[in-house]
């Protein structure tokens, strides 16, 4: 038994760091230290509107995942039948056709930025696997409506899913299956690849524009022969 | 319900869709007008200058 008598030496200390708990702690520190997680300053070359596509898809997938649980909740009965139940199935496809319209233009804007450059390939990745798991989540949201064109959807899908050897393990008639791909499966990775984006875009900072005139300097930095500019 | 109406008397949406045939390309007018509505954001987005936070004195 120890008896804690408020001496903070540096033995405890040493002791502590020993542990997993602490070497994650210190690992999250060093990463995404506080003031960079949630700054309340950014460079100066963010003010224009082709940087608020990012949080606007974020947002939208908020109210994506809002309104799949309200339905979730409720039952396909409700959604089908009484006018709330439309109103949130409508404010559900609405809510995804503006995550992909935001979600496009973001990727239009960070594409011409050559968004990639300054060690930021891991933040471009995560946002293209996000994306292209993103429409997997919204074809299986196709199959899950429960009605005509549901059914019409999964016919003209299955011969194209098995023409890639997938039909085995992904088969599209099976309402089941698609039902847990669409609200457990995909959900989760979207939401997982969607978070780990938003804190590469922390940890790395929004990258900067071309300077003009400077081409070697971005492809000097694109390289990896001069570091990248820290972000303000 | 009277915007409802003012859209179903531009847009109508009942029957089936209507599509774009361009060689051997072929989209839904929907799918077109959402594809142009993108690009013409983008343009804004790139166009339109951001409002800039006044501050005290400066």
């Amino acid at each position: 038994m120890s008896i804690d008598t408020g001496d903070r030496t540096e033995a405890p200390a040493r002791a502590e760091s020993r542990q997993w708990t602490a070497r994650m702690r210190h690992a999250a520190e060093s990463a995404f230290p506080p003031d960079q997680l949630l700054p309340d300053r950014q460079p100066a070359y963010m003010a224009s509107w082709i940087y608020v596509f990012g949080v606007l898809t974020v947002v939208s997938l908020a109210w994506v995942i809002i309104t799949g649980c309200v339905l979730a909740i409720m039952g396909p009965s409700w959604w089908h039948v009484s006018s709330t139940g439309h109103f949130v199935n409508s404010l559900h496809l609405w809510s995804v056709e503006a995550f992909f319209f935001f979600m496009v233009i973001h990727l239009w804007g960070k594409f011409f930025m050559a968004a990639w450059r300054g060690n930021r390939r891991l933040t471009w990745a995560s946002g293209v696997i996000c994306f292209l798991v993103s429409v997997g989540a919204a074809f299986t949201g196709y199959l899950s409506q429960q009605n005509f064109d549901s059914q019409w959807i999964s016919t003209q899908a299955k011969d194209g899913i098995n023409s890639t050897g997938a039909g085995a393990v992904f088969n599209v008639l099976n309402f089941g299956q698609m039902l847990m791909w669409h609200i457990v499966l995909l959900p989760i990775v979207v939401a997982l690849i969607a978070g780990m984006h938003v804190l590469l875009v922390r940890r790395h900072g929004i990258v900067p524009p071309f300077a003009e005139g400077d081409d070697d300097a971005e492809a000097a930095v694109a390289t990896g022969a001069v570091p990248a500019e820290e972000p303000a | 319900m009277f915007l409802g109406a003012l859209l179903g008397a531009l847009i109508n949406l009942n029957g089936s869709g209507r599509y774009i045939h361009w060689g051997f390309i072929q989209i839904s007018v929907a799918n077109f007008v959402v594809i142009v509505l993108m690009v013409v954001v983008f343009v804004l987005a790139i166009l339109l200058p951001f409002p800039k936070r006044k501050r005290g004195g400066q």
